[in-house]
């Protein structure tokens, strides 16, 4: 099963922190893959906090394509962080020509764009980047998005990080989530690695998500351009938090409403029965059957955790204030941090979101049987 | 046949005829019981002269012979009746010295069942074995990967919706502006199917009523049962049991005065309506219910006088448009129960299954549709509707879930697939193929008749006389004497048993797929068939 790791952090952190965290937890990993997410960025992406960040693989004729496209859109690059490699890949990497992080001035003709507008242009060209590499192969993208880095390859997580150098002085970020992952049911394809990205929301899954295919049909039938792609059974995951926050416009005390509900007696015992009952019944299609465990992270920096009722060893959260880390396995928590009270680590159960917000003060638990703070 | 007799184009032989009865003389009591149980009159008493023939020994001795006279069973060849195979006779033999056999021989009685010009009517089944639901197998079993779970000791929600249940943002817009939200019932996703007061014989249907009383009352599982077009008794009407009940209403309307005039009086309302507009047994046809099983009791329930054929129209003569007319009739039901009570249609499974999904996807009334496959039974039909009328239920509906799935409305129009579920006895494997192909509930009633009664029906032509109120087993009789065959709480019992094994075996199912939060609607990538052609309709996959 997946090993996963992520840690919100006042300072920033190198993402060796969560590639170290991973090489600990290797047990649980066969080293087919490696994801890693970083946000709030530091170095020099501190000042280009606004500025939307392209992460993705080309190659050396994408890059050609890459660029006509962008300047006929108008997007002028700000900044790129070169990643330049050895030339022997660690074994089962492929060769790469090039991994590009590289931040955008906006086109002018977006300007006066409202917020929701700028999104869904920003998830539209991502997505028109993402259909031309698919077409010649010569591009993967993994997001586009402001203080946004993602960075996917295959291969043992430590070898890929030491081959790519992501302890190098600019890659630093406040916030990051990696996941090292076992390749199962699925042909090794990065767009099936996680963690899984849509317009400011990520998150990452282990587990294997058994009703996958009710619930992709439900998002690809929503006419969200965005609600596509799916090479991973995880990536709804990632999409019912958009549809839950975004679309219905929910908090996040919500998504574990929405896709592991209460029992019907539970229901009817909540003092919010009658909003819960119709959760249940429309949101029906977004029933998770797990077991699974999430850590996400939402656009203000907030991180959280859940899992379902069949998660028979559930992941934990740990830290101190300041420096909060979630991770499927206690050595992966104990490697990042080991200098906090472990007597206050917490293991959210199947009623629980773990929430760490963008103060990083302290873990608040959600209970699933408690008020929801819901608009009047 | 004696010398003189006449042989006309109708006069066959006990080998023509798709029943034989094998009578042992050496057995046989002489009782009478199996010429007084055959609902058919198909055997009588025989009286046979036998020459005995006995050569002499001696040369003195003369050889010489006897003509004795016995008496033993003798076989009806007159078309009228003939044997349907039904056993009974072999059921209450105390020796053991009687049994009806099915013949190696074409069966040539098919050519002489128009008698006076009416073609064959029957009840029971298409009498083709075997359905494509038997061999689709589930596929994706957790191993390793993710746990398969305790059939025994996990919690599973196996519930279904029966409802309009609308897109999340509607439903939580309406929810917060005070907007008019459907009516959505909870419940268990097999149902009992339309079986009507009057198709079946009064002690069944106390039976089944109890039965499911019990399941819900003390088990704990929702389950309901449709009443069929034939009204529903004024007490149940006026009975906190109403719950479980979905009243149907279709083109005769019987039953209906009664039902209207107890609205006022109810203590709860009905689970839902259902409209029947077709039904998979005889798709196009209505309902028919025949002058013998029409007594004072069903006559007065109905609103018509006793002693006469009910059939039903095929189509609601009211309604010539679905766009208008049959939304108009959803409303009003919904009127009817100031719009609390769920209203769906029911079709024949057909290749127009998509021309009616889709308009009422467009009407917002619309509670669901509950397609009836080929493979329905029913209580009466022309032989040659059953025989040769309507489309199977799996491609249908599965056509209809996708169809749901390409506009984003899956699961909002629940989806009730029935029509031979459970037709070879695997009701729980046929009704989790389906719920896989797309339906969010199923309906089964022949299985509960053969399973809670113990119709003597199979698909081979037997018994099957349904229609004209001689049920040996009580179960479809208007006659007292029939029907006391038939124990109220005994089919009560066997009722429970039923949704209780197949509680277990749907567990055994879906659990081993890693499901139990969710019932496993649309779950198709957990399906597999071997023929590629089927797998390639049904969009599953194929596997040898």
């Amino acid at each position: 099963m997946c090993r996963l790791f992520a840690i919100t952090s006042e300072e920033p952190l190198s993402p060796m922190v969560a590639i170290e965290a991973l090489d600990v937890m290797r047990e649980g990993h066969d080293g087919s893959g490696v994801g890693l997410f970083m946000r709030d960025l530091s170095g020099p992406f501190e000042d280009l906090k606004t500025a939307p960040i392209l992460s993705g693989i080309f190659t050396r004729e994408g890059i050609k394509r890459l660029d006509r496209f962008m300047m006929d859109i108008g997007f002028m690059t700000q900044y790129k962080l070169t990643i330049k490699v050895p030339k022997t890949p660690p074994p089962g990497t492929p060769r790469r020509d090039s991994y590009l992080i590289r931040a955008y001035e906006y086109p002018e003709e977006w300007e006066g764009c409202s917020q929701e507008e700028l999104y869904d242009r920003l998830l539209e060209t991502r997505l028109q980047l993402r259909r031309m590499g698919e077409e010649q192969g010569d591009m993967i993208v993994f997001s586009f998005w402001p203080d946004v880095i993602m960075i996917k390859e295959i291969g043992d997580p430590m070898k890929v990080a030491e081959y790519l150098d992501l302890g190098r002085k600019e890659l630093k970020a406040r916030v990051l989530m990696a996941q090292g992952r076992q390749n199962t049911n699925y042909e090794i394809n990065l767009y099936a690695c996680h963690p899984f990205f849509i317009q400011g929301f990520s998150t990452m899954t282990n587990g294997e998500n058994t009703a996958f295919i009710p619930i992709r049909e439900f998002l690809a039938s929503r006419n969200f351009p965005g609600y596509s792609g799916y090479q991973s059974d995880s990536e709804v995951f990632t999409h019912i938090l958009h549809y839950t926050m975004a679309k219905l416009g929910l908090g996040l005390e919500a998504y574990k409403h929405v896709i592991t509900p209460l029992k019907d007696e539970d229901i009817a015992r909540h003092p919010d029965a009658a909003f819960l009952k119709h959760l249940k019944h429309s949101c029906r299609r977004m029933i998770i059957d797990g077991p699974n465990c999430v850590i996400g992270c939402l656009s203000d920096h907030t991180l959280f955790m859940v899992q379902d009722r069949k998660k028979l060893r559930p992941g934990v959260v740990g830290g101190r204030p300041g420096m909060y880390a979630f991770s499927s396995e206690i050595c992966g928590l104990d490697a990042a941090i080991p200098d906090r009270d472990k007597s206050s680590d917490f293991q959210p159960m199947y009623l629980d979101t773990a929430i760490v917000g963008p103060d990083r003060k302290e873990v608040s638990i959600c209970r699933q049987t408690e008020k929801l703070p819901l608009p009047h | 046949m004696p010398a003189d007799g006449k042989i006309t184009p109708s006069t066959l032989s006990v080998k023509d005829l798709p029943w034989q009865i094998f009578w042992d003389k050496d057995k046989c009591t002489l009782c009478g019981k199996c010429t007084a149980v055959c609902p058919v009159s198909a055997i009588e008493l025989g009286v046979f002269r036998k020459r005995i023939v006995e050569p002499a020994l001696g040369i003195a001795e003369k050889p010489r012979h006897d003509y004795r006279i016995y008496y033993g069973i003798r076989q009806r060849t007159d078309p009228a009746y003939r044997c349907v195979g039904c056993a009974m006779c072999t059921m209450v033999c105390p020796n053991d010295a009687i049994m009806p056999q099915r013949s190696d021989e074409a069966n040539k009685l098919v050519f002489h069942m128009d008698r006076g010009g009416q073609p064959r009517r029957r009840g029971g089944r298409r009498n083709v074995g075997g359905t494509i639901l038997d061999r689709i197998k589930f596929i994706r079993i957790s191993m390793l990967t993710d746990p398969a779970l305790d059939a025994g000791r996990h919690e599973f929600e196996l519930r279904t919706l029966l409802g309009r249940v609308l897109p999340p943002e509607d439903n939580l817009a309406f929810l917060s502006s005070n907007g008019w939200i459907p009516p959505v019932r909870e419940i268990y996703p097999l149902v009992i199917g339309g079986m009507s007061f009057g198709a079946l014989s009064p002690n069944m249907w106390e039976g089944l009523q109890m039965g499911v009383a019990y399941l819900n009352d003390e088990l704990g599982m929702p389950v309901r049962i449709c009443t069929g077009e034939g009204g529903c008794p004024p007490r149940l009407l006026r009975s906190r049991f109403l719950k479980n009940v979905i009243l149907q209403i279709a083109s005769g309307y019987f039953g209906w005065d009664e039902i209207i005039h107890a609205i006022p009086e109810m203590k709860e309302d009905p689970c839902a309506i259902e409209i029947k507009y077709g039904q998979g047994a005889k798709p196009g046809d209505g309902g028919l219910l025949m002058w013998y099983k029409v007594n004072e009791l069903i006559a007065a329930i109905r609103g018509v006088p006793p002693g006469v054929s009910l059939p039903s129209p095929p189509t609601h003569q009211t309604k010539y448009s679905i766009e208008e007319s049959v939304a108009k009739m959803i409303q009003s039901m919904y009127m009817a129960w100031d719009f609390r009570v769920p209203v769906f249609p029911k079709i024949s499974a057909t290749s127009t299954t998509l021309a009616v999904l889709n308009n009422l996807v467009r009407n917002p009334y619309a509670a669901g549709l509950a397609i009836d496959g080929e493979d329905g039974g029913t209580g009466a039909a022309y032989n040659v509707s059953m025989d040769h009328m309507g489309h199977p239920i799996a491609s249908s509906l599965r056509d209809a879930y996708l169809n749901l799935v390409t506009v984003g409305r899956q699961n909002e129009i629940p989806l009730i697939a029935g029509g031979g579920v459970g037709k070879s006895g695997n009701l729980a494997a046929n009704a989790a193929a389906l719920i896989m192909l797309g339906a969010s509930a199923v309906q089964t009633g022949k299985y509960i008749m053969q399973a809670a009664a113990g119709c003597l029906g199979s698909e081979s032509d037997r018994c099957n006389i349904c229609n004209i109120g001689q049920c040996p087993k009580g179960i479809t009789s208007q006659d007292p004497r029939l029907y006391r065959r038939l124990d109220v709480e005994d089919v009560a019992q066997r009722v429970v048993d039923v949704f209780l094994t197949f509680d277990t075996e749907l567990k055994k199912i879906i659990a081993p797929l890693g499901r139990s939060t969710s019932l496993p609607i649309g779950m198709a990538d957990a399906l597999g068939i071997d023929d590629s052609n089927a797998a390639r309709r049904l969009k599953i996959k194929y596997v040898v």
